[in-house]
């Protein structure tokens, strides 16, 4: 059988703007830069914000006459749509990407290699940048949050599973607790702990006290998107399980809980990111230190926002310089968390 | 009647209300049925049967006094319009009904001449004798082809010994085994839907059970996968009961030894008849199975 040669038919995109129409596009979107300046002046209008303001207006009825002259009519309100929704997320956007900038170009000159090897215990928080270092801080963060892990991940997976497996005479009631307690401030998260293990058990400050209040905010994060995880687990794969003569326990560790083992995995790095960079409740617990603190059980310990909260306190130009530096750190870190729990729940069989 | 809705937990044997055996015509007919065709085959106290079976889902009353007998190596299908309590009714010969919240049910489901749903019995042990297959193909996502088949066994704490044995010999009874023999490893969800279904029918195999209930297993498939899974059912039937609800009368035609036709008239489905096969399509007796058959209605 002979081969026909289809070389000829090349693939197109006809549904895509071609680059004529881009450019008037560009042209368009050009001429409401250059026209932002002009209307500025004559309205009563000034200041970033105002020319802001002109820019989107101007650009969204750009794009409207456009989207007339080239479909009619028809499309006016799909046009003006589009345009808000671009600028709804410019806006949304805009404070994260500050937020990450200001961090980073203030944190950045205070963290040198040092920041990762030494401690506070004998430098000034005025020292120059090459002395001293979050290294305790960082330890102290890694710590508290190990154990609050420790402690919120079975019991933030066994309640999911209490919620949607057992469905238990109170599935409500622990609902309803656990959307209570995922609005509960952080401060009061630490003055609970405080009050119940410093002042009423003796409880020393420590990184266990810290980890306690931090796993009182946790446990709702784990639980609920675990839950939510969960409840996506098709009910077909229970029922295959127990028509095959499993008991519903087998069927739970053998078939539900490994299928939404990622979704589960992403739930604990969000309670992770959750708490990592609470700063209110390690106030009462932890009391922060300037040297490392290897023993979560006695004596008060350093965390990344504490350290940021303290040095930022004393007023110092340098210092407040290395309490940006932790915040980078920390915003780091956070960011790392995020970015492994998106990987691994978007990632495919 | 007499008959109450009893919550399956907890229930005591005298709740359980049963109307007097022999009094029903429809189970009599399927007596002199079977007979006719498999002489002897039906001995009591061995193969599934259920006697005045009912079911209800909270207030509804889905399925009323159904009486069946499954001899020993049959096929049975159970034909019907929608909602008429087809699969309602083969939940109750597992046990899988009283996972729906509300469900009930009366009347009893005799194994091997015991009731599955006497009081104090092992109901994860019944299961392991009465299998599933359901409409919609379920490989466990989290395992291979080869965990999948052998997924029961683990499921259930059985020693597994000759694993390899055990694999070959149900793949091959369910059809699947020329087309998987080389990547056992690969995830089950790679198959395709006919694939999949027939891994479901190999893993529900692997535990061998004494019966397979098949709820519309070829609804969701092609004409191909359904051929060899109907091919499939058929020679499970020289080991095995297997009792398949299917909308395709055609399928019913081709598989089954044994049909049983369930209607609703708006109250809760009954069974209106049960005859050989051949008698449901060519000769049956009741004028609402013969519109049915014929495609009158439904």
């Amino acid at each position: 059988m002979a081969t026909i040669d289809y070389s000829s038919v090349k693939p197109q995109k006809p549904w895509r703007l071609d680059s004529k129409q881009l450019a008037i596009n560009g042209a368009v979107f050009l001429l409401a830069v250059l026209l932002t300046p002009l209307f500025l002046n004559l309205t009563p209008l000034n200041g970033k914000l105002g020319a802001s303001f002109i820019f989107v207006v101007l650009a969204t009825i750009g794009n409207t006459v456009l989207s007339i002259v080239r479909q009619g009519f028809k499309t006016i309100s799909t046009s003006i749509a589009a345009s808000l929704i671009y600028l709804a997320t410019a806006l949304v956007l805009l404070p994260l990407a500050s937020v990450l900038f200001t961090v980073a170009s203030k944190g950045f000159t205070a963290v040198k290699l040092n920041t990762f090897t030494q401690d506070m215990r004998i430098t000034n928080p005025d020292a120059p940048f090459t002395e001293g270092g979050a290294l305790h801080a960082i330890l102290g963060t890694f710590e508290i949050v190990l154990i609050a892990t420790i402690i919120c991940v079975p019991l933030g997976v066994l309640t999911a599973l209490y919620l949607t497996e057992i469905k238990g005479r109170f599935e409500n009631l622990v609902r309803f607790l656990v959307q209570a307690m995922s609005g509960v401030p952080s401060i009061v998260a630490g003055l609970f702990i405080y009050t119940v293990l410093i002042v009423t058990l003796g409880v020393n400050y420590s990184g266990i006290a810290g980890a306690f209040a931090l796993s009182i905010l946790m446990l709702p994060t784990v639980a609920r998107t675990s839950e939510e995880v969960l409840k996506l687990i098709p009910n077909d794969l229970r029922e295959a399980g127990v028509a095959l003569g499993a008991t519903q326990w087998r069927t739970v560790a053998m078939v539900v809980v490994p299928a939404a083992k990622s979704g589960i995995l992403t739930a604990v790095i969000l309670g992770v990111s959750r708490v990592a960079g609470e700063t209110a409740p390690l106030l009462l617990t932890i009391l922060g230190n300037t040297t490392n603190n290897l023993n979560p059980f006695s004596g008060p310990i350093a965390a990344l926002p504490l350290y940021t909260f303290s040095l930022m306190k004393t007023g110092l130009d340098v210092a407040i310089s290395r309490a940006w530096g932790g915040a980078l750190i920390l915003l780091t870190l956070v960011l790392i968390l995020f970015i492994t729990a998106r990987l691994l729940s978007g990632k495919k069989r | 009647m007499d008959t109450q809705p009893t919550k399956i937990a907890g229930r005591t044997q005298n709740q359980r209300g049963l109307p007097m055996s022999g009094s029903n015509p429809v189970k009599s007919l399927a007596a002199v049925a079977s007979g006719a065709r498999v002489a002897n085959k039906f001995t009591p106290g061995s193969g599934l049967e259920a006697n005045g079976v009912h079911a209800w889902f909270g207030k509804h009353h889905a399925l009323a006094d159904i009486n069946l007998e499954f001899p020993a190596n049959t096929v049975t299908a159970l034909i019907g319009p929608s909602g008429c309590g087809k699969s309602t009714f083969l939940r109750t010969l597992n046990r899988m009904h009283e996972f729906i919240p509300g469900a009930a049910m009366a009347g009893e489901v005799l194994l091997d001449g015991r009731d599955i749903y006497e009081p104090g019995s092992d109901v994860t042990k019944i299961r392991l004798k009465i299998g599933m297959v359901f409409q919609k193909p379920n490989p466990f996502p989290s395992m291979t082809i080869g965990e999948n088949v052998l997924s029961g066994l683990k499921l259930a704490q059985l020693k597994i010994e000759n694993k390899d044995e055990i694999l070959e010999e149900c793949l091959t009874r369910a059809g699947l085994w020329k087309e998987v023999k080389d990547r056992l490893g690969a995830q089950g969800g790679s198959l395709s839907g006919g694939q999949q279904q027939r891994l479901c029918i190999a893993r529900a195999l692997a535990v061998s059970p004494e019966v397979l209930l098949m709820d519309e297993p070829c609804s969701a498939l092609d004409p191909g996968s359904t051929l060899r899974i109907e091919e499939t059912i058929r020679e499970l039937a020289d080991s095995i009961i297997v009792v398949i609800v299917t909308h395709n009368m055609q399928q019913a035609a081709r598989v089954s030894d044994y049909t049983g036709f369930f209607l609703s008239d708006g109250g809760p489905g009954q069974l209106i008849e049960v005859a050989t096969t051949n008698e449901i399509f060519s000769t049956p007796r009741d004028k609402r199975t013969e519109d049915y058959v014929t495609g009158r209605f439904g």
